[in-house]
């Protein structure tokens, strides 16, 4: 069977995979109530219609951000060597990348999760 | 395991004679037109600092005003120039400059580089860096300087009868800065990926370069949206183009979004490389390893890119929706957690080490202290009903202060001890350095702490005085008493450089015993490393014996400069490997003509001289031709090189592999971030009310969508012609004689439509915004055509060939971005309107 989980690629990019899912995140809620607010009174769509659209756009920032952190806790030998990676070797600087990238993932998500707060308990474009 | 290079005494003499000759600083008047890292560095590095005096000296002068009740040392309109002066000089020409000239003085030798990749694009960034700065500066003395705050806001900003000269100062001095630090961007960040010395992989790389890597990223994310800002601003100011005049459908909101998505970020672009040099301080004086390296790794980039979903929370009382506030209030919040992270590594650091408290870790522990006091008034300040009280009060300038000098200007001073030795070979004095420090560190307390309770009782801002009643008198005296305690200790530590000092006795390059690489060279020699050596540790000079005295033997690589020319190591991103033997510039005139003539352009715009700015464009653009012509893309006189250790490398690569490909990449990020905050400004508007084109006829469909056609074949005959080369020179040059055509059609096209229509910029947002995007893009396609006809000259002198294509790959690079450009911004004009009716 073909697998859905990426092949391990080598490259300094996957390091910031998850803050950018964070900004991509951040970025889509503040536009999309930014448009909302200014344009509700043309629109035939409710704020909870909003929140709740977003609410599951979070869902999916999470998944990728919990992909992206399962790539880095496989390429950290899930957890088969302990910290600090620094050995010269290849396979250091990639447990390494792997580390870092885990702990950013968990950053990312815990960031995402804050800016998701204000979905559930702001109600309405308030002034 | 590579065999070290072994040399008898006459070889390495001879070596060290040719290495010096390539590498010599000249002498005289013509010292001025060095290149070296070294120099630039210094030169950078003094000036800011003379600039952060200057602006200290309006700092206690606004303080002497405010000592009493109804003070009238100075007038109300002087003393607006001097905050406004005081904000924009320490930002702007002291915070940012400053770490790019630490950067470009210690990258290469914590790299193991002899050099950065662009070191004439230092010189560059130097130059108009110092003309930028003094041109903004100097306004003050005839009594035109900015006056409307740092920050410029319009409508305040935009009144001419207010806001005179100053503004058009302001806005385009700072603009040719601004071109200075994306220069120094991406000098850094193409030096880190790129220059590293074999075997320093991305998990050996030093802290500092971490941070600066993680840095010059956010200032391509940062600074290209107040450039956007400057150009609407300019716009409106010389050319009446309504932006930010509400009567004609502006909004000066929109500058204050662009402002802080710039301003915030730049907060962490000064306060990581001052945590950086922490991070290169606190390992030697704790004699141990940094501990949690990764997760310094981790607050490095996470606070990178935290710092840009904060910019609201500067303007959280200016009516955006709640939920918006809270989103911003919400990451206000989250960076807390790797701006935490990186001081707890610090501690323990020193708790599992044995400290030295010597004067740079005083420093260094007074600020983290400062800073953290700054840090806790910021989580306040984060939560937006506190903030409506307090903002505009004294307490934001307490909180602003501590986060900048605790977090930013005691790690420089740190950093100046604790390198004074690597730059001069000297160290500072400890007990001068004791008595400044305590000075400053009381004195600054002195000074600010008050400012939180004045401003709880309502003091505001950028007052020129207040009334007795109103009970901030007491609080006022003590801070201004502090303000000059505080001054005295900076006095005292630059007493301190500038006295004479006795030489060392015996000569030690590793006065603190440091670790890091930066520490093997010698502070008399040019060259920066004798030898480039192999790297298998995260703290060279601990780990690996007889490093040193290898390095200085010349048994690495790059021992010698048999072809008389500057050479470094280029090496891959990842695992430093040898690819290439860069030769980069040397010593030259044409940095400093090119930033004096660009310099030029902007200071004519200023006054409205329009014959003058002409003469300076075309100065500038020759100049940089001829720069590129004569310094780039230089065909080798042999393909490969013998860098040492019985390896060859190629002195001549193109595409991803070479240093300029990844610099034309970097700078069409930053571009393209500015045309995205354009793009952003025209979504801004159409937002902020109903029809956001006010019956005009927009630009129609018919011209942009000709536009964006002949522009995506512009392209493809762009990349036609790459490929082309590569079978030899006709075809090529037939795609691009076509290129440069169908690119002056796409031009006209793309002005067609507005023009046609008849869109007066004047009379509406609508039609100013649908030119400024227009024209924006019409100028890349013209920078396109120089870049097509440009590669065509090669073809035809010869220095473009099948196998040398770096001007054509790096000119198709561009092409990626302009197409890209063309159609958003053609299918924005041309096809938004309908759909958004």
């Amino acid at each position: 069977m073909k697998s859905f989980i990426p092949r391990e690629v080598e490259s300094l990019w996957t390091l910031f995979t998850a803050p950018t899912v964070w900004a991509m995140h951040f970025i889509g809620c503040y536009a999309a109530v930014a448009v909302y607010c200014a344009k509700a009174a043309t629109l035939d769509i409710s704020f909870d219609t909003v929140r709740l659209a977003l609410g599951g756009f979070t869902i999916i920032a999470l998944a990728v951000i919990v992909l992206s952190a399962y790539l880095a806790w496989r390429q950290w030998g899930f957890g088969s060597g302990d910290p600090p990676h620094d050995e010269p070797t290849r396979k250091d600087r990639a447990l390494f990348q792997g580390f870092a990238t885990l702990l950013l993932s968990g950053l990312s998500f815990v960031a995402v999760v804050y800016a998701a707060i204000p979905l559930i308990f702001i109600a309405e474009c308030q002034r | 395991m590579v065999e070290l290079g072994n040399f008898s005494p006459e070889e390495r003499a001879a070596q060290e004679e040719r290495l010096r000759k390539v590498w010599k600083t000249p002498g005289g008047w013509r010292y001025w037109t060095s290149v070296n890292n070294s120099e630039i560095g210094l030169w950078y590095g003094v000036t800011a600092f003379v600039f952060m005096l200057f602006a200290g000296a309006l700092g206690l002068l606004m303080r002497a005003q405010l000592a009493t009740p109804n003070n009238n040392l100075i007038s109300a309109e002087l003393y607006n120039q001097a905050f406004t002066l005081h904000g924009t000089v320490m930002m702007f020409l002291f915070a940012v400059p400053i770490f790019e000239a630490v950067a470009i003085f210690l990258l290469p030798s914590m790299l193991g580089a002899r050099e950065l990749p662009f070191p004439r694009l230092s010189a560059f960034g130097f130059w108009s860096f110092l003309l930028g700065g003094i041109f903004v500066c100097g306004s003050i003395f005839f009594n035109a300087a900015p006056n409307a705050g740092w920050f410029m806001y319009p409508p305040l900003a935009t009144d001419k009868e207010y806001a005179g000269i100053g503004a058009d100062i302001w806005l385009l001095g700072l603009s040719f800065i601004e071109v200075a630090s994306i220069a120094a961007a991406v000098e850094i960040i193409v030096g880190i990926m790129k220059c590293r010395a074999p075997g320093m992989r991305i998990n050996m790389m030093p802290m500092f370069a971490w941070y600066l890597l993680i840095v010059a990223g956010m200032i391509l994310f940062a600074f290209p949206p107040l450039i956007a800002g400057d150009i609407l601003f300019e716009m409106e100011r010389m050319f009446d183009w309504p932006f930010f005049d509400v009567s004609r459908g502006g909004d000066p909101l929109l500058w204050q979004h662009l402002f802080w998505i710039f301003g915030h970020p730049e907060v962490y672009i000064i306060f990581l490389p001052a945590i950086a040099l922490m991070a290169m301080i606190v390992p030697t004086f704790s004699q141990r390893p940094i501990v949690g390296y990764s997760w310094i790794v981790l607050a490095a980039v996470g606070t990178g890119f935290l710092s840009f979903g904060l910019w609201v929370h500067h303007m959280f009382t200016t009516g955006l929706p709640q939920i918006s506030l809270a989103f911003f209030s919400a990451a206000s919040e989250a960076v807390a957690i790797p701006t935490g992270v990186q001081i707890f590594v610090f501690v323990a650091t020193m708790l599992a080490g044995r400290v030295i408290f010597s004067v740079p870790m005083l420093f260094g522990a007074g600020g983290l202290a400062i800073f953290t006091i700054g840090g806790l008034t910021g989580v306040m300040v984060a939560l937006a009903p506190f903030d409506w009280q307090a903002h505009d009060t004294y307490f934001i300038v307490a909180h602003l202060h501590y986060v900048l000098i605790g977090g930013m200007f005691f790690p420089i001073v740190a950093g100046i001890y604790y390198y004074f030795p690597f730059v001069t070979g000297k160290k500072l004095s400890d007990a001068w350095g004791k008595v400044a420090f305590w000075l400053m560190f009381v004195g600054f307390n002195i000074a600010f702490f008050p400012m939180h309770f004045s401003g709880l009782r309502g003091m505001p801002r950028r007052v020129f005085t207040y009334p007795e009643e109103f009970g901030w008198d007491l609080f006022n005296l003590v801070s201004t008493i502090g303000a000059f305690i505080f001054a005295a200790g900076v006095l005292t530590f630059v007493i301190d450089i500038f006295r004479p000092k006795p030489e060392p006795e015996t000569r030690n390059l590793n006065p603190w015993n440091a670790g890091t690489l930066e520490w093997t060279n010698d502070p008399s020699e040019d060259w920066g490393m004798r030898s480039v050596p192999i790297i298998t540790s995260r703290y060279p000079l601990w780990e690996q014996e007889n490093l040193q005295a290898d390095i200085e033997a010349g048994r690495y690589y790059l021992p010698d400069a048999k072809s008389g020319k500057r050479e470094t190591l280029v090496t891959s991103v990842l695992d430093a490997e040898p690819i290439q033997c860069l030769r980069v510039g040397g010593v030259s005139y044409v940095p400093m003509i090119s930033a004096m003539a660009l310099g030029g352009v902007f200071i004519a715009l200023t006054f409205h001289w329009w014959i003058p700015t002409i003469i300076c464009a075309v100065i500038t653009f020759i100049a940089i031709i001829w720069w590129l012509w004569t310094g780039t893309a230089q065909i080798p006189e042999a393909e490969e090189v013998d860098v040492g250790l019985g390896q060859k490398l190629p002195a001549y690569v193109s595409g991803p592999a070479s240093v300029g490909w990844w610099a034309m990449f970097i700078t069409m990020v930053g571009d393209g971030t500015a045309f995205a905050s354009l793009i952003f400004g025209y979504f801004f508007y159409w937002t902020v009310h109903d029809d956001f084109t006010a019956g005009s006829a927009g630009p129609g469909a018919f011209w942009p969508m000709v536009a964006l056609v002949l522009f995506v074949i512009a392209w493809l005959l762009t990349i036609a012609a790459r490929a082309l080369n590569e079978k030899g020179p006709a075809g090529c040059r037939i795609a691009l004689v076509a290129g440069i055509i169908v690119t002056i059609a796409a031009c006209l096209a793309g002005l067609a439509g507005p023009y046609l229509q008849g869109m007066d910029p004047t009379s509406n947002v609508y039609p100013a915004t649908v030119w400024v995007i227009a024209i924006w893009t019409v100028v890349h396609g013209a920078v396109g055509v120089v870049m097509l006809a440009y590669c065509l000259a090669r073809s035809f002198a010869g220095c473009m060939t099948a196998e040398h294509d770096q001007d054509i790959r790096n000119v198709t690079l561009y092409w990626h971005f302009m197409a890209f450009t063309a159609v958003v911004t053609f299918a924005v004009l041309g096809l938004f309107p309908m759909v958004s009716t």
